[in-house]
């Protein structure tokens, strides 16, 4: 953790606190006509990617091609992750021409998590929190050069993240 | 309201690194609540960063991102001083945009 995660940390309670007003201003009544014409207008956004079960099918979905395994790309995740609502992961990759980087959990109930485009310029190194229902695989992707590289690494969940 | 958007962009010279966190419940559609009713699909599906009128991230998110979820990137460029511009759209099609200074 560098100093300025610790900053972010500092302030998390107060966040907190600001996301149940959050909550209830955006449980609102939003017309449904306005939602589906801003999905259709929003249609960059891989839905049936999101949809997918396995992350096979979640991998095809979106980049319709198969990934092979690569020691460049370097994912890092917690051996054992106590609490399955909050696993910070992060990738980051030596490999050159990085157009995306995906993230995947094998045993969610849609494997996609998350997907994030990486335009010319950006360095491929992201860090984000995940949830994860319970102990799973945890798959990266990069997208160099119009080919796929992935990494894997086994995530222990001690407390799943979608349970009720 | 407060923006839902905290963001630290810090150059270092060559490269900006970006911090952000969003306020945002990021339902993910299968959680019951007390009484046993789930709680219906909330999250952010999009989050862009722009800079100098270009993209410089895009986030496509399920919902098995993080409640008030935290990301972090960064950019070759970015001047101290100017402004990244941050904005998010969810899947019941609220949004919210901010600028944040580089510093």
């Amino acid at each position: 953790m560098t100093i300025s995660d610790n900053g972010f940390s500092a302030t998390r309670r107060l966040i907190l606190k600001g996301a149940a007003t959050v909550a209830l201003i955006g449980l609102g009544n939003i017309p449904s006509g306005f939602t589906s014409a801003l999905a259709a207008a929003n249609d960059k956004y891989p839905e049936d990617a999101f949809k997918a079960k396995s992350d096979a099918d979640a991998i095809k979905s979106l980049y319709g091609k198969t990934a092979e395994p690569s020691d460049k790309v370097k994912l890092d995740a917690p051996e054992i992750a106590e609490n399955g609502s909050v696993v910070p992961i992060s990738v980051t990759t030596t490999l050159a021409n990085v157009t995306s980087i995906s993230f995947l959990v094998s045993e969610n109930p849609n494997a996609l998590a998350a997907s994030y485009k990486i335009p010319a310029g950006t360095l491929p190194s992201v860090a984000n929190r995940l949830k994860m229902a319970k102990t799973s695989n945890v798959i990266a992707i990069v997208e160099a050069g119009g080919k796929l590289y992935s990494a894997t690494k086994e995530v222990k969940v001690t407390v799943g993240g979608c349970g009720g | 309201m407060a923006s839902t958007i905290r963001v630290r962009a810090t150059s270092s010279g060559d490269t900006t690194e970006v911090q952000a966190l969003i306020q945002h419940p990021m339902d993910s559609g299968f959680v019951k609540d007390a009484k046993g009713d789930t709680i219906p699909p909330h999250f952010i599906q999009e989050l862009t960063f722009e800079y100098g009128g270009k993209s410089v991230f895009v986030a496509d998110w399920g919902a098995a991102v993080s409640k008030d979820p935290y990301v972090k990137f960064s950019f070759k460029g970015g001047k101290k001083g100017e402004d990244l511009k941050i904005s998010w759209v969810d899947n019941k099609g609220a949004t919210d945009t901010t600028t944040a200074k580089i510093q």
